[in-house]
């Protein structure tokens, strides 16, 4: 627990400018053009989806532009752990598209066709299950998933398997009661969690200052019994180091949370309209702390990829999310005679 | 007279209520500055500033306690719910303690809350965006539950709901909110809480039902109309508990044939409970056995256009068990 370290305080202000170091532990530069490369297809897509929106293919998306490296750092130090399983929300498309999906699967799952590999477009987009890629989210609804999530840890620690969970949720699930109390029996138990949150100081319109009377949702740990760490969350490799180390200390203390500090680019989903709550100057700023854009400067600068490699990265994600468009855009949805099936477990 | 939608009835009844009694405030996720998801508190903050409109944590059992709390203290909060799917959190401040209130403290306690909850599906809205929480309601004493189909009932009972010393359920239907259009008088006017209302007179077959199935039993009405197969008497419940038996009898007595017509699950569905009472009450009048077009028994309507189409009642698959029960 001594080894885990707080790396800003304050909220995400520039942090994600400060690029210039070792690769850390663990990490060579083909995994680096590997996650890359995932973060390009997944924004690609996340565009897409929104693009999709406005032409009515797609009834509903929340963005997670903005997301990205602090999902996809935790992705990266959980592959390689080699055993972690993942309770993630909404807002997760880079967790889950990362661990392993197709752009057409995921486009499938938004336009609410045959194939959807959650829920078969029961569910709202890329919600259910995906068990091939050990994520669990069974709804939408905020804050449910950190109790079934510390069950699912109970579990492996009754069944003796030596998983870490990791559970996502954002600066809004911070105040359900549930979030209390999935903690606090976490902190009791010593259970191996690692409880990410994603900070993008907004829960739909309500700023953070009018959620909670703290600055930092990570001081709430103490209180459980267990350390809070606040991370850059736009910053991937920072993600990537505080994961390595709470699955470390998860697995041997038990729980701990990362506070991520991190931006919501877009509004909160394709529904809203965040021009009503908040100042342009504000949604003007935040546009300049995109994650991926950091991202591709840091792999240029340190010299991992050139100018002309990256653009054809895109071109590749872009070629691919085409396709799966059309793929998907022919596809059709379930049959109505599904509507009866698996009600009950057989 | 003035043409309006629902949403916009609803945001008047507050808006008015709020003018009128300063004892009324609303609070929820997101009712300040972006005027609520849907927009029935649209203008409000800046109208009543922000300690009469609160927007809160994310926290629906607070929510709703908060509120009991402060309407022991004289005050008459609705809170709001965002979406029926998220409201259960607040189940053991409302249906296990708001419920309760006043015959646990024999009458001399009471809680004139207000709680305003958007339900319903149709709208592509999946397992967690559509769901019917009425039957849950119906089910407890102490709660009085109101589920209006048009803008006229809309303002009229939810001024009265406001204005009632229970705790009361109100729900919207999110179809409904902008779909529906309707006149709503300029002047103050509440609406009694426990009458139905028959929206179109007939002769031959009584049809009961709530909030966005009422339009399509109308059309199924006007359908069979058309056709010169039935005169179809259609009765709006508007409100669910209490019940208004007496106009559902007198209808069920004058035409001796009964649908009901619900998207909520067919089992344990307020239809089941008007079934008992037309059977237990008006058996010697029936000519047909009651039949029933409501949601099936799966999970809320699913995501897929193709899987929502089949869950949901509509005016075809009315006018069908009409048409089968105006042949019986
Ligand atoms: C229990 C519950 N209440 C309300 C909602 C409606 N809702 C959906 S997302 C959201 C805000 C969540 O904010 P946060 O947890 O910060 O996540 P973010 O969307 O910012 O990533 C709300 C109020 C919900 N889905 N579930
Ligand atoms: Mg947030």
């Amino acid at each position: 627990m001594t080894q885990l370290t707080n790396q800003t305080d304050g909220h995400a202000d520039g942090i994600a400018a400060d690029i210039s170091r070792q690769l850390p532990q663990g990490i060579t530069p083909e995994d680096l053009v590997d996650f890359y490369r995932r973060m390009v297809t997944i924004r690609t897509i996340d565009e897409r989806i929104w693009m999709m929106n406005r032409q009515g293919k797609v009834p509903i998306a929340a963005s997670g532009q903005g997301h990205e490296a602090a999902q996809l750092g935790s992705l990266l130090a959980a592959e390689k752990d080699g055993n972690c399983f993942f309770f993630p929300y909404y807002r997760d498309l880079s967790l889950k598209m990362g661990a392993g999906l197709t752009p057409t699967q995921v486009m499938l799952s938004f336009m609410g066709k045959e194939g959807d590999p959650y829920s078969n477009a029961r569910q709202f987009p890329l919600q259910g299950a995906d068990l091939e890629h050990n994520v669990i989210q069974t709804s939408n609804v905020v804050a449910a998933q950190l109790t079934q999530a510390v069950g699912y840890a109970l579990a492996c620690k009754m069944l003796g398997d030596d998983k870490v969970i990791f559970v996502y949720f954002g600066d809004g699930a911070s105040s359900q009661g549930e979030t209390h109390e999935a903690m606090n029996f976490a902190g009791v138990h010593k259970l191996p969690v690692v409880f990410v949150c994603e900070n993008n100081a907004y829960a739909i319109s309500v700023p953070q200052r009018m959620q909670m009377a703290i600055g930092d949702v990570a001081n709430r740990a103490e209180g459980y019994g267990f350390p809070g760490l606040i991370v850059d969350g736009l910053d991937l490799l920072a993600s990537y180091e505080a994961c390595r180390e709470a699955i470390n200390h998860a697995r041997r203390e038990g729980p701990v949370m990362l506070e991520m500090k991190l931006e919501r680019l877009m509004p909160h989903t394709t529904d809203d309209d965040d021009s009503r709550y908040r100042p342009k100057e504000e949604i003007d700023a935040v546009r300049e702390k995109d994650p991926v854009a950091a991202f591709s400067s840091f792999m240029l600068e340190q010299g991992y990829l050139t100018e002309e490699q990256q653009e054809e990265i895109r071109a590749q994600a872009r070629r691919a999310v085409n396709e799966a468009t059309d793929a998907a855009d022919a596809a059709l949805p379930p049959d109505a005679s599904d509507l009866h099936k698996n009600v009950y477990a057989p | 007279m003035a043409v309006k939608s629902v949403i916009e009835a609803v945001r008047e009844a507050m808006r008015e209520e709020m003018q009128r009694d300063e004892h009324v405030f609303v609070m929820g996720e997101d009712v300040g500055w972006r005027g609520g998801v849907f927009l029935a508190t649209q203008g409000f903050i800046e109208e009543f500033g922000p300690e009469r409109v609160i927007d809160t944590p994310l926290a629906e059992a607070s929510i709703m306690g908060i509120a009991l709390g402060a309407s022991f203290r004289g005050m008459r909060p609705i809170p709001e719910v965002e979406f029926a799917d998220f409201l259960w959190p607040a189940v053991n401040q409302l249906i296990g303690e708001a419920a309760r209130v006043c015959y646990g403290s024999d009458g001399s306690l009471n809680a004139p809350v207000t709680i305003r909850i958007p339900y319903g599906g149709g709208i592509r809205g999946g397992l967690f965006h559509s769901q019917n929480v009425e039957a849950y309601f119906f089910h407890t004493p102490g709660l009085k539950v109101i589920a209006p189909a048009t803008p006229y009932d809309a303002k009229g009972l939810l001024k009265s709901a406001i204005r009632d010393n229970n705790p009361v359920v109100f729900l919207e239907h999110k179809k409904t909110y902008r779909l529906v259009r309707g006149d709503v008088p300029e002047e103050d006017y509440v609406l009694p809480i426990g009458k139905a209302e028959v929206k179109r007179p007939g002769q031959n077959i009584t049809v009961v039902s709530y909030g966005l199935m009422v339009h399509y039993c109308l059309e199924a009405a006007e359908l069979l109309a058309a056709e010169g197969v039935a005169q179809v008497e259609v009765v709006d419940l508007r409100t669910l508990k209490p019940l208004d038996t007496e106009t559902v009898l007198e209808s069920v007595k004058k035409t001796g044939k009964l649908l009901i017509v619900h998207e909520d699950n067919i089992t344990g569905g307020i239809g089941s409970e008007i079934a008992a009472l037309a059977a237990d009450q008006a058996f010697d009048y029936l000519d047909a056995p009651i039949g029933r077009v409501c949601g099936p028994d799966v999970p809320t309507m699913p995501f897929a256009q193709t899987l929502e189409d089949a869950y949901m009642p509509n005016t075809q698959k009315i006018a069908q068990a009409l048409r089968n029960l105006a042949a019986y």
